[in-house]
């Protein structure tokens, strides 16, 4: 059994996926991981000595394909559906002072 | 389904004939279903956008190819739906998420694309769960859809608002995608015929990113004919996925009379099991008899890792999830938290405010399984016992054709049944997860009724074999008439 999650194994997840939680999201959200941690946990049972990990259902290689150009400029349509823009750029706030 | 029936109750191989001959126009099958879903869109909450005059637009354009001898074939003036997962430059992509809310797409998904190129008329789309995350139609910002054969109960997920929109006849058919069980689980529950194709069957270009290497689209719709109209348009080679297989699409509707005779078809006990419902059970022997009867030999096979399926399925997915969602970061598309102090904070609280419960929780899991320290014991492994459950298949395949079973333990649950407790949801997908880990095609067959709710039979075969799925379900409806009931209060 892996050990269940504690409230800042969870702070140290939602900092690595980017995602704000609150303090008192922290409880039930450890909780909830931890049962579904509880029910994967079930598989390690599984013999799994020598088998190649499947990362793929197809296994076929890569296509190439020719080096042609295929889309146009499309930035203007692109960039529609961005909550900010500002001449071909993306606004985002200072990380540069 | 009978060419007797009111429009209506027809399938889209039906509603083909009778544009064909003349019966009825495009323009008014649009409209026989515009009001239709005028009349029952809101009690069921199955479409998040309707497009009255898109449809009437493409009616009119599919009755004007036909006068002048130009129809594009049998889809041509068939009025469906979009899962709203799939990009349509003409209307909103949320993908049931505040993340995407009022997102239109610039383009539109390759599998909208091939269906208007056959005339396809687009109603609207349907709802679904967030990013297609969950199996009851619940975690969707446009709220929960309901199951119109007992509005209390739901219709299944992620692909909900397409199954319960054509079990209410509010389109003769909808696009669905799945991950796990996506299409089949609800096509079961809301007494639908719905097929998964295999991976790399059907283009993923501009369908909302899940977990790439098992989301697959497929059409749900009344009969196995219809889903075989339906896949030949949807399926082939696209330059736009590299994932996209090369292989030439058979003429399904051709192959669908193929005999059954001498068809040997797996019965895997393991999916007969405990915690199988004694109900849906009983239907599902009966459904394999009347296989037997119309000629296939039922052969005792074993899948001896499917009980591995859904914890290797809960890590695999997740994985695949958190990565692939790390692209709604507020700066190119999406949800963007208001007066953000840094970088970090306008990441943080804009994905915190954009993703619900359920979609949190997966990216949560997929960065705990891939995270060091855990990699090898969750991820590695899930992949390893992905390879031993394809490795099952694999060996039952050199003694049957077909493999069949349930596509769910139960039948369709009460809304809110499961919803606070994710493990209990996630065991829905029990026997669906099995076919996604390997690729495999997988079709849902309507079989019976139990507790008067739809049950149904699931079909999987050989790695690009649809067209005997396809068949194999085509000859069980013509021998029996689940497929054809429609709920009491849509018909």
């Amino acid at each position: 059994m892996t050990a269940p999650l504690d409230r800042d194994e969870v702070r140290t997840l939602a900092r690595l996926a980017r995602i704000s939680v609150a303090d008192d999201e922290l409880g039930p959200i450890a909780d909830d991981l931890g049962r579904v941690l509880e029910l994967v946990e079930s598989m390690r049972s599984a013999d799994t000595a020598g088998v190649e990990p499947m990362a793929h259902p197809v296994a076929t290689e890569l296509r190439l394909r020719k080096d042609e150009v295929t889309a146009g400029d499309e930035r203007e349509a692109l960039q529609a559906p961005a909550p900010e823009v500002h001449e071909g750029y993306y606004l985002v706030p200072r990380v540069v002072e | 389904m009978s060419d007797a029936a009111p429009l209506h109750a027809r399938g889209v191989a039906a509603l083909g004939r009778a544009l064909e001959s003349g019966e009825c126009s495009a323009l008014e099958l649009a409209e026989a279903y515009l009001a239709r879903i005028d009349a029952h869109g809101e009690a069921l909450n199955a479409f998040v956008a309707v497009d009255p005059d898109g449809a009437r637009a493409a009616a009119r354009a599919s009755d004007a190819r036909r006068a002048a001898g130009h129809a594009r074939g049998p889809l041509d003036g068939v009025p469906l739906a979009h899962k709203d997962i799939f990009c349509t430059a003409s209307l909103p992509t949320t993908c049931g998420s505040r993340m995407l809310e009022g997102y239109v797409s610039p383009f539109d998904a390759t599998v909208v694309e091939r269906l208007a190129a056959a005339g396809a008329v687009t109603l609207g789309k349907a709802n679904m769960d967030e990013f297609a995350m969950g199996s009851s139609n619940e975690n969707s910002v446009h709220g929960p859809v309901a199951n119109p054969w007992d509005t209390d109960r739901v219709p299944g997920g992620s692909s909900g608002g397409s199954a319960a929109l054509v079990a209410a006849r509010l389109a003769p058919a909808a696009t669905g995608t799945d991950t796990g069980g996506s299409i089949r689980q609800p096509a079961a529950f809301c007494g639908l015929t719905g097929i998964k194709p295999t991976y790399g069957r059907v283009s993923r270009w501009g369908m909302v990113a899940f977990a790439s290497s098992l989301d697959q689209a497929g059409p749900l719709a009344a009969t196995a004919e219809d889903c075989a109209l339906l896949l030949a348009a949807m399926a082939g080679h696209d330059p736009r996925d590299a994932t996209s297989s090369e292989l030439p699409v058979p003429d399904y509707a051709r192959a669908l009379d193929t005999d059954v005779a001498g068809l040997r078809v797996g019965v895997p006990e393991e999916l007969f099991a405990d915690g199988l419902d004694a109900g849906v059970e009983a239907c599902v022997r009966e459904a394999l008899a009347e296989l037997e009867r119309a000629g296939a030999t039922l052969v005792p096979v074993s899948l001896p890792n499917q009980r591995h399926g859904i914890p290797a399925y809960y890590v695999v997915a997740p994985a695949e999830a958190s990565s692939n969602l790390s692209r709604f970061d507020g700066v190119r598309f999406g949800h963007r938290a208001e007066r953000p102090a840094d970088l970090r904070d306008l990441y943080e609280r804009s994905r915190a405010e954009g993703f619900g419960p359920e979609v949190r929780r997966r990216i949560l899991i997929g960065a705990y399984v891939l995270s060091a320290g855990y990699y090898d014991a969750f991820y590695r492994q899930a992949q390893q016992v992905r390879q031993l459950i394809a490795n099952d298949f694999a060996r039952a395949f050199e003694s049957v054709d077909v493999i069949a079973g349930p596509t769910t333990p139960d039948v369709a649950f009460a809304r809110g049944a499961k919803s606070e407790d994710p493990v209990a949801m996630y065991l829905n997908d029990l026997y669906t997860v099995t076919a996604s880990l390997a690729g495999l095609p997988s079709m849902s067959v309507p079989c019976g009724f139990s507790d008067s709710m739809p049950v149904g039979l699931q079909l999987t075969g050989r790695a690009f074999d649809e067209g005997r799925l396809l068949s194999l379900a085509h000859r069980y409806q013509g021998r029996t008439d689940h497929h054809a009931r429609l709920p009491e209060a849509f018909r």
